[in-house]
């Protein structure tokens, strides 16, 4: 249970736009790279490696320090402390010693006095190399048996007995891609130094703890002596919850060396190269089932390419393990999770986690005993859902918040999903080139951290005697407006609008220890822990006012028109000044520790999750046959934030988290070359959807529900989930796709992303089928 | 000479001995302390750093947005700017601000001051402003927020106020016909605003660069961190700038820009409009030139093949006087290309199709807006009668140049249209055409995307619905 019995009111919250909104207009808003610089300021800048698996057999380093500008240069043997960036295994390297392992790992970090400078001598090293045996792709990794950590079971029931008694059975599988962040503020970190050895990193990272552990192992000192602070990011997706450390690192090291103010402002490209991205997957499976859709066995296997270090891909991994179930009771299922060491930047964090690939390979599978039984997948779909006497998942967790079946009936119903897809069938019988395609996707996402101590938050809140708050906690802002939903829960402890709570940065020597600012977790956590800080000093003022008024602590009241004290009613901050006066303590800490969750890794089982987000979308698009074209034309979606903090906030979530849900599935294309060498690292090749990618109809509606679980507000947590609605993208282009050829029982072979080349590929594939 | 001058919020701001390729976001950004700018990726293709640069234009102002990012500081010389920072702060917001701020239009709000750009300028009118919202934005990328609350809140906001003649005037304070040349350090720069001068010039420095609107040089500046020793910007030689539309055929100045030569191609033809649509973002198409797009040689330019295919000629002038030739001889190779040194491209004669030339002109990329073609294509088949009297196809992407299809041509030349002699110029691309795999498509999606065109051609002859992008959704 919450450390506090939650008996607070749940409230209908306003849709308050984002906080900083006026400054984000205005170009007011300041983030890490937009600070008057110092003069003393350096700039910095990688020297990369060219190849993707080689010995360092020399190093020459002469032309990058003659170089104009040039301050500093530095390389493994430079740092005093830790040579590593890593979040968890120990083996990111901050420059690289001796070995490198992609292309694009630091060797070197030059320090000029200006960031072209900088660029420019990074390009000037002379490195000798003895190449080694590179891993690239799934089936060269396979065969060396390189793999980042054994591979994982889970498993429930006898899958292979299950297949041979299933009436029909069927095999398949495919690839999908990765996805580059392209957060439009590219990676970034100032570090100043500080008297008697201490560092002050100004940084854009959804883990400041983090980088403050990191940054102190790294120069040899203690986490007291370093100070992260993080106001706002532009934009992170999880591209910032271990990859900014490289960069906070590098700039603390050459402020740590030199006295001087240093910033890393990372170029796109070389953030493109050198930055960790969405895994991408290979997926097989063998899947039985009966007439009627129902999947009663599944052999799953799940590759991915880890890249070369582990960064977070085990618990990635295992996230596209607990999702590959989506919304559907599978009796019979093994799923087999291999975690590839490629030789390439390695894969991290981004929005779902390795949710929306497990799920994608689930709706791929329920679409293929579609296409082989010859009806719509939505019947598939439904057949196959949670229910009651089928709703413990292969995990082992019971499902007591399934509302998938409703939801699905109500979008099914709001979209006239049954009478599209007549019309479309009718479409595509009268057109040649152009062919259309629907489907309904649901989605069902564990909200949790799944390494479970992860999950607790700390706020601070002060409350200055002229009744204005301050709130802090560990929570950082990368735009999905955390701020503004804290803040909002503060307001309401206190009755008070939200402009009187002044919201800080996030700053590791206020808030100690936080958890990144991931798992979609950010409000769930840091919101209750905010609560429970305001609550700390409401009750603080409750006793004072009844104890200075000679009333009841019940008849003390927070109202939207002051603090009602018996038959007085004060302003607040009135109240505060008498309090202060009286020797009350305004300020608190808050604490909150998700309640209920434990799970085994060893054995996969239990409890990963403290409840459930649900959604569904409906996704028309249309394909040109001849050349493999798409368009995306309608999209209705239905999605369950429980009871919401704030609705614009929550819809700008769904809307964004679509959309680059669509991106990963449709346009979003990275390529690499036999060489490790990513070709896809600028806006000019990498295509993320622009504004008429967009569908042209899009409806988005929030399911009337709160969570059964006692989060905030009986809130659901909204960042993640709502990327995997995409996944009815993907699906309605194999519908589209399948029309070219409607009588044919199988399932057109489309690998994601579906760009024309892979469609027309399809196409052509189906046909011949 | 005196120094570069440009006006920004009334004030003239002058700058001496600045760097030719600096670039005006990192003088904005670090110089100048206006950091509402921002850098999503220093090659045009992100606009967050849009900005609006005025342009004298008689007693009016043409604004245009544009990226700061790719932008020279010499190119703003004479102009007024116009960035986030002059509309309004937070706590007067304008109402273009406030409704994106009340509509939820921004989430990290990186790349917000750059769309607020962008429909600022749709607001008042600058150069594109007609297009529907969504295209005006192809140039502006956000991550966050799915564009709805963006486009709603441009649908709101149509248009603002704005009184430019204080602006106007003090840009015709500065005017000047006089080519203006600075130097920094070793490295020399022009501006000339006259074609004589702009020839003089090069023969005086015929390894000068020669620069328009740098959406290309811009990236190898930024990207290639190259230095250029010696350049001419030409963006403000006036004659470059003409365009003359007539009953014979479309007359394009090197130096005008594809936002300006939008509305007169597609007058040429729709699907040549629909291609300058899908070049770029508009902050591209406002600064980039067809004579530029032409005269870089690029293999991938989507200008040339469809130009090509409508026979175009190309003027190239020099001291010496011009030189005229067929579009299709100015490609030699792979980055060689028939310009002297001392010569530069000074026009283009595009002439009119008669009307019952059948034409097709097709652009495949991963994405429809603001992507690099993997395949760019046109034919235009003259008729006579029923029969085909002549053919002209052209293909991007399909080799080292863009060029003909001789081979595909002649397979056509007396045929009727049909599905058979369609299928028999698909046949004969093979000979005319062996495309490399590279990242926007391999050999064999390349050869089938080019078939595709063709195939496209005799379905819209017969009648068949052939537009995606027309396509509505069954969802009433």
């Amino acid at each position: 249970m919450a450390e506090r019995d939650p008996v607070w009111p749940v409230l209908s919250k306003p849709s308050n736009p984002h906080d900083s909104a006026p400054l984000h207009v205005s170009g007011l808003a300041r983030y890490a790279d937009d600070l008057p610089e110092p003069a003393a300021m350096l700039h910095l800048a990688f020297g990369q490696s060219s190849h993707a698996h080689a010995r360092i057999t020399a190093v020459d380093l002469s032309a990058v320090r003659a170089a104009p500008g040039v301050v500093a240069v530095y390389t493994a043997a430079d740092i005093p402390g830790a040579n590593d960036v890593s979040p968890v295994a120990g083996d990111d390297r901050l420059l690289a010693d001796g070995e490198v392992l992609f292309v694009g790992q630091p060797i070197f970090l030059v320090a000029a006095t200006s960031q072209r400078a900088a660029r420019r001598a990074a390009r000037l090293g002379k490195i000798d190399y003895a190449p080694l045996p590179a891993h690239l792709t799934v089936e060269q990794a396979r065969a060396a048996a390189s793999l980042i950590e054994p591979t994982q079971h889970m498993a429930r029931g006898d899958a292979d007995a299950a297949l041979q008694t299933a009436p029909l059975r069927l095999t398949g599988g495919f690839d999908m891609g990765g996805q580059d962040h392209f957060y439009l503020e590219g990676q970034v970190a100032v570090a100043t130094p500080g008297e008697d050895g201490q560092m002050h990193l100004l940084c854009s990272t959804q883990h400041p703890s983090e980088v403050q552990h990191l940054v102190a192992h790294m120069l040899h000192c203690s986490s007291a002596d370093v100070m992260v602070e993080v106001r706002r990011m532009g934009g992170a997706f999880g591209g910032k919850e271990t990859q900014a450390a490289l960069f906070a690192a590098a700039a603390a090291l050459v402020a740590h060396k030199t006295g001087r103010p240093a910033k890393f402002r990372c170029d796109r490209d070389d953030d493109m190269v050198m930055t960790g991205k969405r895994h991408d997957f290979r997926v097989d499976y063998e899947a039985g089932f009966d007439a009627a859709g129902h999947v009663l066995a599944l052999k799953l296997r799940l590759a991915s390419r880890c890249g070369a270090t582990v960064d977070l891909s085990p618990a990635i991994n295992d996230r596209a393990m607990f999702h590959a179930d989506n919304c559907y009771h599978l009796p019979d299922i093994e799923i087999a999770s291999e975690r590839l060491k490629t030789h390439m930047v390695s894969a991290t964090a981004f929005r779902g986690f390795g949710g929306p690939q497990g799920m994608l390979a689930i709706e791929r599978i329920m679409d293929d005993v579609a296409a082989h039984l010859g009806v719509d997948p939505l019947a598939v779909r439904i057949a196959n859902l949670y229910g009651p006497g089928r709703d413990v998942t292969p995990y082992g967790m019971t499902i007591t918040d399934n509302i998938a079946p409703q939801l699905i009936d109500r979008l099914r119903t709001d979209s006239r999903y049954d009478a599209r897809r007549e019309a479309i069938a009718a479409f595509n019988a009268a057109n040649p080139v152009l062919k259309k395609g629907i489907a309904l996707t649901p989605v069902r996402f564990g909200i949790s951290f799944t390494t479970t101590h992860l999950n607790q938050a700390g706020a601070l809140v002060h409350v200055y005697a002229d009744g204005s708050i301050q709130i802090n906690h560990g929570g950082t802002e990368m735009g999905q407006g955390l701020y503004i939903k804290v803040a909002q829960v503060v307001a309401d402890v206190f009755a008070l609008p939200v402009g009187q709570v002044r919201i800080t940065a996030t700053r590791t020597d206020k808030v100690p220890n936080t958890s990144a600012t991931a798992a979609s977790s950010g409000a769930d956590l840091n919101g209750m822990a905010a609560y429970n800080a305001a609550m700390t000093i409401r009750d603080r003022l409750t006793a004072f006012a009844a104890r200075s008024f000679g009333c009841e602590e019940v008849a003390v009241l927070f109202t939207p028109d002051g603090v009602q004290i018996g038959s007085e009613c004060l302003d607040f901050g009135t109240l505060c000044r008498k309090a202060h006066m009286g020797r009350i303590s305004l300020s608190s800490t808050g604490y909150y520790a998700t309640p209920d969750i434990a799970y085994d890794r060893a054995t996969h089982k239990g409890r990963p999750f403290y409840y459930f987000a649900y959604g569904a979308a409906v996704a028309e698009v249309a394909i040109d046959t001849l050349t493999g074209e798409h368009k995306v034309l309608a999209v209705d979606i239905l999605h369950d934030v429980g009871k919401s903090l704030n609705p614009i906030i929550d819809i700008g979530q769904i809307e964004g988290g679509f959309l680059q849900g669509q991106g990963w599935l449709t346009t979003e294309e990275l390529v690499w070359d036999d060489k490790g060498r990513l070709l896809t690292h600028s806006p000019a090749t990498y295509k993320i959807p622009t504004a008429s990618d967009r569908p042209r109809h899009l409806s988005i509606r929030l399911w009337d529900g709160e969570n059964v679980q006692p989060t905030i507000n009986r809130s659901k947590a909204v960042g993640e989930p709502p990327f995997m609605l995409a996944n009815s993208v993907f699906s309605a282009l194999n519908q589209a796709i399948a029309a070219t050829a409607p009588d044919k029982r199988s399932l057109p072979p489309l690998d994601a992303p579906a760009t024309p080349e892979r469609i027309l590929h399809a196409i052509a594939s189906h046909r011949a089928a | 000479m005196s120094g570069l001058r440009f006006l920004l919020d009334g004030a003239i701001v002058e700058m001496a001995d600045v760097d030719p390729t600096a670039t005006l976001l990192d003088h904005l950004r670090y110089r100048m302390g206006r950091t509402g700018t921002k850098e999503g990726c220093a090659e045009g293709d992100c606009g967050a750093c849009t900005v609006l640069a005025g342009t004298l234009n008689g007693d009016a102002i043409n604004w245009r947005a544009v990226n700061a990012c790719i932008l020279f500081l010499p190119m703003l010389h004479g102009k007024a700017l116009m960035t986030v920072e002059s509309l309004g702060s937070d706590k007067a917001l304008n109402p273009l601000q406030a409704c994106m701020a009340a509509n939820g239009s921004s989430q990290c709000g990186f790349c917000t001051p750059g769309f607020v750009m962008s429909l600022q300028g749709r607001c008042i009118g600058a150069s594109g402003h007609d297009l529907p919202v969504a295209d005006i934005l192809a140039g502006n990328l956000c991550r966050c927020t799915g564009y709805g609350p963006i486009l709603e809140a441009a649908e709101a906001i149509p248009s603002l106020p704005q009184d430019d003649s204080a602006t106007i005037s003090a840009l015709k304070a500065l005017a000047s016909d006089e080519t203006l040349s600075g130097s920094h350090g070793d490295r020399r720069w022009f501006i000339p605003r006259t074609t004589a001068a702009l020839a003089d010039l090069l023969s005086a420095h015929p390894d000068a660069r020669l620069v328009a609107g740098a959406t290309d040089v811009g990236l190898w500046v930024t990207k290639g961190l190259r230095t250029l020793e010696t350049l001419i910007f030409i963006g403000d030689v006036a004659e470059l700038q003409q365009m003359d539309e007539s009953p014979d055929g479309l007359t394009i100045g090197a130096g005008v820009r594809y936002a300006d030569a939008h509305a007169a191609f597609a007058r040429l033809h729709p699907d040549m409009g629909e291609l300058v649509r899908r070049i770029g973002g508009l902050q591209v198409r406002n600064a980039g030139t067809v004579g530029g797009n032409i005269a870089n040689g690029s293999p991938i330019g989507d200008g040339p093949p469809a130009l090509i295919a409508l026979d175009a000629t190309l003027t190239l002038r020099s001291a010496m006087g011009r030189r005229t030739m067929p579009l299709e001889d100015y490609f030699l190779g792979y980055g060689q290309q028939d310009r002297r040194p001392f010569e530069f491209v000074e026009s283009l004669f595009v002439p009119r199709p008669a009307p019952t030339d059948i034409i097709l002109i097709g652009k495949l990329s991963r994405r429809f807006d603001s992507d690099i073609s993997a395949v760019c294509g046109a034919i235009s088949l003259r008729m006579d009668g029923d029969r085909i009297a002549d053919a002209r196809i052209a293909f991007g992407g399909m080799a080292a140049t863009p060029h003909r299809a001789a081979a595909c041509e002649a397979t056509l030349i007396g045929k009727l249209i049909s599905e058979a002699a369609i299928d028999s110029a698909i046949a004969a691309l093979a000979e005319d055409y062996s495309p490399l795999s590279d990242v926007r498509g391999s050999s064999a999606y390349r050869m089938e995307a080019a078939a595709s065109l063709f195939r496209r051609l005799w379905h819209r002859e017969s009648g068949v619905a052939i537009s995606l992008l027309a396509l509505e959704p069954e969802h009433g």
